[in-house]
């Protein structure tokens, strides 16, 4: 399985999407977030960060959003079309998934046609078709994450931020989201920055894994991962997969105590 | 285990079957009111004709006569659904205006803090101060007709309607305003893509309210302001003065009904605006 890996595309590894500089952040009431994060991701590379709740990982993806801004460093984007997926699928009740998937490219002011095209054409991309008259309420938990990331899809972002997207799903949908969304990886090659809880989840979309440590959230250790793209499901269950998956967990609970 | 020891439910044919006893309980929702209003009926009839001498029965004419001279003699019935009509006029009227204000107040309260500081103190003063009082002075400067029963009914009406409104469009959630501000969305975009649809269900509760009160301020407002067509408000003023109590009767009947279609009717078209996809329908009630 390990076998038929390819390595990243040469053409964008250089190209640095998304920096992080000596970044810190501090709240107004005082809390630390974050404390002195270095960290790049490059074009066409998914780089994922895990760490326990609360360690300050959505607030990295806040920043480099500008949703939120750092205390001090430095942050740079080299494309200020983000593509942000959040914990929460975040779509409008009143909106069938088709209405939801447009919204975006709505909001940017995409006419009409052009929005309904690549609406449809994100719906493809996230096996939605046949579902595009339905509201949220009556899809399932996975199914209403497909909208959301279909939605950020129609903008093309280069460069995504998954906020634990598929924090709140059952393991085995999670797992076949992971798939797709790795499927979507491999295709439109877009930098991903991926914030999780879920070792096996970082370990199987990642090329590397940042551990971050309990508040005030720090980088403390870096993990590569030894498999190219386009990786197989199976790839789950391969021994080295597992010692990956097991070094990761092992960095982590050095830090928790 | 235990519960399935108890005499209720192993002595119970019905244990496991659904829709017969959902079926019984439907026709009990349907049977229970209805025993009520025969009872009510009944003690009706026991006032009129044993408590009652026949020279002070006017004070509660049996139910037949207020059917028979109220609602089935036509002249009666043309008096009283007229200064309905009149009344169901001025509760729309005032309605909709209190809808106008009651929605862009809140709206530019959500615009900025101190728009909302400064204008919610006195939406709460609008609610405390006694309408009942300050009828003679809307008398005094908007004459005694249409326009000032009109404003009755909007001061009486118009604070649910702001407070459910603007509870509504504050309670967006926190996400989805990120991903408003993410895409750059504009204030407009926000309000009328976000906001305004999210708050739908809240804002209908409020207008609920809100039609409830307004046939109420409009009936008030026909006891005071008496000129033009005559509203069920004066003319129940009228019946209690000549003392026609079935007539009475008869349009205190009827404006309980037309209160009754209005939330009806306002329930209704909360449906239809945001039945489909709100799970629940949230207000601050």
């Amino acid at each position: 399985m390990v076998s038929d890996v390819r390595p990243i595309h040469a053409a964008d590894a250089d190209r640095v999407a998304l920096s992080f500089e000596r970044v810190s952040k501090t709240f107004p009431d005082g809390t630390r977030a974050l404390d002195d994060v270095t960290l790049q991701v490059k074009s066409g590379e998914m780089v994922a960060i895990v760490g326990p709740s609360g360690c300050g990982k959505s607030t990295l993806l806040r920043l480099a959003s500008k949703l939120s801004t750092a205390s001090s460093g430095d942050i740079h984007v080299s494309d200020g079309n983000l593509g942000y997926v959040f914990q929460d699928a975040t779509l409008l009740p009143w909106r069938t998934v088709q209405r939801n998937v447009e919204l975006l490219a709505e909001l940017a002011g995409v006419p009409p046609e052009e929005r309904a095209q690549r609406a449809a054409q994100a719906i493809v991309l996230t096996g939605l078709s046949g579902f595009e008259k339905h509201r949220p309420r009556a899809l399932s938990g996975g199914m209403r994450m497909r909208v959301s990331l279909a939605r950020a899809l129609t903008m093309r972002p280069r460069i995504f931020l998954f906020d634990e997207p598929f924090g709140a799903l059952d393991e085995l949908t999670r797992e076949r989201l992971n798939g797709e969304l790795l499927g979507l990886f491999e295709r439109e090659r877009f930098a991903g920055l991926f914030v999780t809880h879920s070792v096996s989840e970082a370990a199987f979309l990642a090329s590397r894994v940042v551990v971050m440590s309990p508040r005030p959230g720090r980088m403390v250790a870096e993990i590569r991962v030894p498999f190219g793209y386009p990786r197989p499901t199976e790839l789950r269950f391969d021994p080295q997969f597992a010692a990956v998956a097991g070094e990761i967990s092992a960095r982590l609970r050095e830090h928790l105590a | 285990m235990i519960a399935e020891a108890t005499p209720e439910t192993t002595s119970s044919p019905e244990v496991g079957q659904g829709q017969p006893r959902q079926r019984r309980a439907a026709l009990a929702q349907v049977i229970a009111p209805l025993l009520v209003f025969a009872l009510m009926i009944g003690i009706w009839l026991f006032i009129s004709y044993v408590l009652l001498e026949p020279r002070r029965r006017f004070l509660m004419p049996p139910p037949q006569d207020v059917v028979l001279n109220g609602l089935l003699n036509a002249r009666n019935v043309l008096e009283i659904l007229g200064g309905l009509w009149s009344t169901t006029q001025v509760a729309i009227v005032g309605l909709v205006v209190a809808i106008v204000i009651g929605t862009i107040v809140p709206v530019a309260m959500i615009q900025a803090r101190w728009i909302e500081w400064s204008l919610y103190p006195w939406a709460v003063v609008l609610q405390t101060i006694p309408i009942l009082a300050i009828v003679p002075l809307i008398g005094f400067w908007f004459q005694f007709g249409f326009s000032s029963r009109v404003l009755v009914c909007v001061l009486i009406s118009l604070f649910p309607i702001i407070t459910n409104t603007l509870f509504g469009l504050k309670s967006t959630d926190q996400m989805q305003h990120d991903l408003f501000t993410l895409s750059r969305a504009n204030r407009l975009q926000r309000l009328t893509k976000l906001q305004l649809p999210g708050a739908l269900p809240a804002i209908v509760s409020g207008w609920r309210i809100a039609a409830g009160l307004s046939v109420v301020g409009a009936i008030v407002g026909d006891f005071f302001f008496r000129q033009g067509e005559p509203g069920i408000g004066r003319l129940i003023d009228d019946y209690r003065a000549r003392l026609q109590s079935e007539q009475l009767f008869a349009a205190v009947a009827l404006s309980s009904l037309l209160g009754l279609v209005v939330f009806w009717g306002f329930g209704l078209l909360g449906q239809l605006l945001v039945g489909s996809w709100h799970e629940s329908h949230r207000s601050a009630e």
